[in-house]
């Protein structure tokens, strides 16, 4: 059986994969007729007209827009109706509960799934998962899962002519400590094509899954590298039309975090939504409030 | 305490399927267990076709009504309700979980199952609820249920289906489009 999305319980059989097909893969297929220009237009003017409103009073945006026409695979999947406003009740207010029983410690290194070490560029991840009032959001379960060093994935219908990697499947999980923080060692994404127009190419980036302490802080986001030339070509980055907001995906490089002869640092914190709980003391410090 | 800005969400993409997905994900209770109910459903995009890349997420009280705080839902033993649960659609769209009835969490209220959307072309993940339909006072009382026109309130109440179980169609764009949730506004408006 291959992996797929639709069949697919976490295998980490090395074997499961097939091989890319250079030659069918990397031919641009007929459906890729729009440029990277054509689709850079639209996404400046998308900018222009932001700007115009912001400009004209408009609160900044922070969210990505769910009508984004650039990335074209939205257009028949944003309800265009507005979303409708509710107060989260009873279970909204909880989430559910994750723990080491969930979760092996070991899970956090990417690095070490297979009998020898994966390709690329060695990097530690690591952050803090807070809430709207900067509260650690502790005892929580933080996925990732990623490209490899070549911007390949290990899923059937990751196809283009990279090699995969037998030492790296890119999957990792971890539960955050008594501070919120995470922390993932693992290998550089590379850059990966893609078919939403000809010549696309997604920036480096790491997908994160998140919890919070209410179910309506539930979050999946992508995390980003400092510095990449392919940020302003990228339809799903740009879907945040706020240049602070796109920001606050980008992970910042610190050497403080780099290990010598080892592996380069990157920290990322990420910020849910408020929660909507009346919290008391203990929920509000977790176990770190016991020794304060 | 200030109001820090919340980091922005992205789609969920195309390859969640080695990484999301986890053994009985979708199984809160073993299936074929007491009390047990398969829910199931398709997910539609503004073509009225169904997706095969959408993945759900549940969360909801137990039969009581009780919100459970028991961690497990990852390695699942078979025998604990953590009222969480996943599940990947399959090729024709069709997700099914195996959980219970939830129960009302008070005295009156319409019990709900509280969903979260993901999917490849959706920017963000989207908030819903399906509703019993059964109890037809609670649900005419029901804050939310009631502030909607009576077309689109159905998108969020499941047909009981013969076997006891619970069909509810998810429909991303479009005429009988799902009724997607805000939980944000009102923090908003008081900034």
């Amino acid at each position: 059986m291959l992996l797929d999305a639709n069949a697919g319980h976490y295998q980490d059989d090395d074997e499961l994969v097939p091989a890319a097909e250079p030659h069918a893969a990397h031919a641009p297929s007929d459906a890729a007729v729009e440029t990277q220009a054509d689709l850079s237009a639209e996404i400046e003017a998308i900018g222009e007209a932001y700007a115009r409103a912001l400009k004209d009073g408009a609160p900044p945006e922070t969210q990505p827009r769910l009508d984004f026409a650039p990335y074209r695979s939205s257009i028949l999947r944003h309800p265009t109706k507005s979303l409708h406003h509710a107060d989260p009740e009873t279970i909204e207010l909880y989430s559910p509960a994750f723990g080491h029983q969930d979760v092996h410690a070991l899970e956090s290194d990417l690095t070490i799934q297979h009998n020898g070490e994966p390709q690329g560029e060695r990097i530690i991840v690591q952050g803090k998962v807070l809430d709207g009032d900067g509260r650690p959001v502790a005892g929580q379960l933080v996925e990732i899962w990623q490209a490899n060093a070549a911007g390949r994935y290990i899923h059937k219908r990751d196809q283009h002519p990279a090699p995969l990697d037998p030492n790296f499947t890119g999957v990792g999980r971890c539960i955050t400590g008594p501070d919120g923080s995470y922390r993932f060692t693992t290998i550089k994404p590379g850059a990966y094509p893609w078919k939403n127009h000809l010549n696309a190419w997604r920036p480096a980036h790491i997908h994160f899954s998140m919890f919070g302490t209410d179910f309506t802080q539930r979050i999946v986001t992508q995390m980003y590298f400092p510095g990449d030339q392919l940020f302003p070509l990228d339809p799903i980055y740009q879907s945040i039309v706020d240049q602070d907001a796109r920001d606050r995906l980008v992970a910042k490089y610190d050497h403080e975090l780099t290990s010598p002869e080892w592996a380069l640092g990157y920290n990322w914190d990420i910020v849910l939504s408020g929660s909507k709980r009346t919290w008391t003391e203990n929920e509000a410090f977790g176990d770190a409030g016991d020794e304060e | 305490m200030s109001k820090l800005i919340p980091t922005p969400g992205q789609t969920v993409g195309p390859f969640y399927g080695y990484a999301l997905p986890f053994n009985k994900d979708n199984e809160l209770l073993a299936p074929g267990s007491a009390g047990s109910i398969r829910l199931q459903g398709t997910v539609y995009d503004g073509a009225g076709d169904a997706i095969p890349d959408a993945i759900l997420e549940i969360w909801q009280p137990d039969a009581e009504g009780k919100v459970v705080q028991r961690t497990g839902s990852l390695v699942r033993d078979g025998y604990t309700f953590t009222g969480w649960g996943r599940a990947a659609v399959g090729h024709s769209g069709v997700f099914t979980f195996t959980t219970v009835n939830p129960g009302p969490t008070e005295a009156g209220a319409a019990p709900f199952i509280s969903v979260a959307v993901f999917a490849r072309g959706l920017m963000n993940r989207l908030f819903t609820r399906i509703y019993l339909p059964e109890n037809e006072e609670a649900l005419a009382a029901d804050p939310l249920l009631s502030s909607l026109d009576p077309e689109r309130r159905s998108t969020l109440i499941a047909r009981r289906d013969a076997d006891g179980g619970l069909t509810w169609d998810l429909r991303l764009q479009g005429g009988n489009e799902t009724v997607f949730l805000d939980f944000e506004r009102v923090e908003s408006a008081s900034q």
